[in-house]
């Protein structure tokens, strides 16, 4: 009985194993009958799944699966080789590199996005804030609307005396870390919580899940900030303020400001770089990159000739697809650069 | 009584397939559960080379800094394991008296039915109703139980000030609800092993109903109401998504302010995995074997008392 049920097992694992290969040997140009598989950022997971859609409608004999899970976890994936690609708002750490199975592999840049600070305040449709200002107001040291380094920041406008609720993440994000790096590097050492995907907040603060989360506190919440991308923030129908940038301008956060702070970049020659508190007279300071990698030979040449076919789609007629969905496309040098870089894939 | 089978001689070829199977079954449990502990305690190194000992007590918890202590999240699983049974023992130990002891059939049916379904809601679903419907109400009655309760001591420091609808007790209120059910089915299996004889001689006594149940229900059933309410504790401690919805996931926390927002072991586990690195993720292992480690205990404890109490009713019965 024992040995009827082993044999039953092995007969269907080989039947399984026949039929992917078969599959496999389909493909012929370009990738054609492969299936890829990503993980990853789920910053950019909107943009994954509208490319996914508008590249197997013009190549359907490709098919691609983007599970989320978040940066750090596409990063593990794609180091194990667990996915043919892995998109991640950071870049690998040093002691992580040491663990990537697959050998080279290069960054590709995606899209830039904005996060912005959304607020509930009635009576008040335009706000500016520096970043000093805005570490204050997350550190608690600042606890009511009307005070007078808000008012600095807003000469013009008549602040109430309401008292401010400050909403954070209560997950690991890549939008706490460029927040959080923001005002590291701009609020000068008026931030003291460092910089994480996770920062040790007041404990007179709030937290929600994911983007939605905090953007539900803050609508429910009058007096209530907090740290929103600006495809929730507009889907939520929040007010968002204008953030002071490396130029000494009040830039408000848009698809236009986002792109801006990629234009004047220093890109490295592995194509990652910092739109953190960029110069640029119309860049909008916190600006969020993220970037998809793939293995420069893949394991598999048929997967690998998809990926590549894919990410060449993702860095050029896939960029148009970003505006409809609040994303900003590469400004011209990045894409550039993208383009550089999907190139020195060669499966 | 029936002689007892004796199976000796040559077992059938069927039988010996069974009982290959019996054994290799058991030994996949305890092979999973020792893979696990193995690998756990192996990735959880880079933690402690970092951070030593003051892993166990540090009450940082900041990652952008390599910084990593779980005191805070210890006292986190803790201190709402214990609201929750605060909560939940004296409801349904009273629950399970009633079903038992004055219900009749016709109410105690439809009470069983209903207390049995609240324990198969999933518990994604008791997060998110405490925190889209109940968090914000709790808020205002906490603040109300604040201002009740001020400048009495120890009750103005545990109804503490500025509460939050997400705190320790909102996460306590919807641990309690979940693992009312499971002390309830087991406390009203354990009284209903009381003898009839014992309770008819309370009678006999005199006794009222209650101090029948006092003399005859309750020192009878004591170890298994405690082990009862040691599964609850289990249950309470390891529970991630509801906690990780209603708790507040606030970081470094150790406060007896029960309206304070706080963290859980599971809780943190599941809001920050995602996004971690490495060293992040080492100390999130960590945390895990921690939690087993306890939950196994607590476990351990509470199915010993169990058992040993079940035993000692059957042998009087």
């Amino acid at each position: 009985m024992k040995l009827w049920f082993v044999s039953l097992v092995s007969v269907g694992l080989l039947a399984s194993c026949g039929k992917k290969k078969e599959e496999g040997a389909t493909g012929t140009n370009a990738g054609g009958g492969a299936t890829i598989n990503g993980s990853g950022s789920t910053f950019q997971k909107t943009f994954q799944e509208v490319a996914i859609e508008g590249y197997t409608k013009a190549h359907p004999g490709t098919k691609i699966n983007y599970g989320g899970g978040g940066s750090g976890k596409g990063r593990q994936d794609f180091a194990d080789m667990v996915t043919d690609y892995g998109c991640s708002d950071g870049t690998f750490k040093d002691e992580e590199k040491a663990k990537i199975k697959g050998g080279e592999f290069v960054y590709v840049p995606i899209l830039l996005g904005a996060a912005t600070l959304s607020y509930n305040l009635a009576g008040v449709d335009k706000l500016q804030l520096s970043a000093e200002t805005i570490a204050k107001i997350f550190q608690r040291e600042i606890k009511k609307w009307d005070d007078p380094a808000i008012a600095a920041d807003n000469p013009n406008v008549k602040l109430p005396a309401t008292d401010i609720i400050v909403a954070h993440r209560s997950d690991g994000s890549g939008t706490t870390q460029n927040f959080t790096k923001y005002l590291d590097k701009a609020a000068g050492g008026a931030w003291k919580l460092k910089s994480g995907s996770t920062v040790e907040w007041p404990s007179d603060t709030q937290a929600g899940n994911g983007n939605s989360g905090v953007a539900q506190i803050v609508k429910s919440t009058a007096g209530a900030i907090g740290y929103v991308d600006l495809p929730d923030a507009k889907a939520s129908g929040l007010k968002y303020a204008s953030v002071k940038n490396a130029a000494g301008k009040y830039i408000e956060p848009s698809v236009a400001s986002a792109q801006a702070a990629g234009e004047k970049l220093e890109v490295k020659d592995d194509a990652t770089f910092d739109p953190i508190n960029a110069a640029g007279d119309a860049a909008y300071p916190i600006t969020m990159p993220t970037w998809c990698m793939a293995y420069v030979k893949a394991a598999d040449a048929t997967k690998g000739a998809a990926v590549k076919a894919y990410f060449q789609y993702m860095v050029t007629d896939g960029q148009k697809l970003l505006a409809e969905i609040d994303y900003a496309a590469l400004p011209k040098p990045l894409q550039d650069k993208a383009v550089a870089q999907v190139a020195k894939i060669t499966p | 009584m029936a002689e007892p089978l004796h199976l000796r001689g040559t077992p059938s070829r069927s039988d010996q397939a069974f009982r290959g199977l019996a054994i290799g079954a058991a030994a996949v449990v305890l092979l999973v559960l020792a893979l696990i502990a193995i690998e756990m305690s192996g990735r959880m190194g880079p933690v402690l080379d970092r951070m030593g000992f003051d892993y166990f007590t540090s009450r940082r918890w900041s990652p952008g800094e390599r910084l990593f202590g779980a005191l805070p999240f210890l006292w986190g699983t803790l201190y709402t394991a214990i609201i929750a049974l605060v909560l939940a023992v004296p409801v349904s130990l009273l629950v399970a008296l009633f079903v038992t002891q004055l219900a009749s059939p016709a109410v105690r049916k439809p009470i069983v039915y209903v207390l049995d379904l609240l324990a198969v809601v999933p518990s994604v679903v008791y997060g998110l109703w405490g925190v889209l419907v109940l968090a914000q109400p709790l808020q205002k009655v906490f603040l109300a139980i604040h201002n009740a309760v001020d400048g009495i001591p120890g009750l103005q420091s545990i109804f503490g000030a500025s509460p939050q609808g997400r705190s320790f007790m909102t996460a306590g209120i919807i641990l309690a609800i979940m693992i009312t059910p499971i002390i309830t089915s087991l406390a009203r299996e354990v009284i209903e092993t009381t003898p009839q004889n014992e309770k008819e001689a309370a009678y006999a006594l005199g006794a009222t109903r209650w101090e029948m149940i006092r003399a005859s229900v309750l020192p009878h059933a004591k170890g298994g109401l405690v082990g009862a309410v040691m599964l609850g504790l289990g249950r309470a401690m390891g529970e991630t998504i509801a906690a990780a919805l209603v708790i507040g996931s606030s970081i470094g926390q150790i406060t007896i302010n029960a309206f304070a927002p706080g963290n859980s072991m599971p809780a943190v586990i599941a809001n920050e995995w995602g996004e971690a690195d490495q060293l992040h993720k080492s100390a999130m292992i960590a945390l895990a074997l921690l939690l087993f480690a306890i939950t196994v205990i607590v476990n351990l404890v509470s199915s010993a008392i169990v058992q040993r109490s079940l035993r000692r009713s059957r042998g009087t019965a």
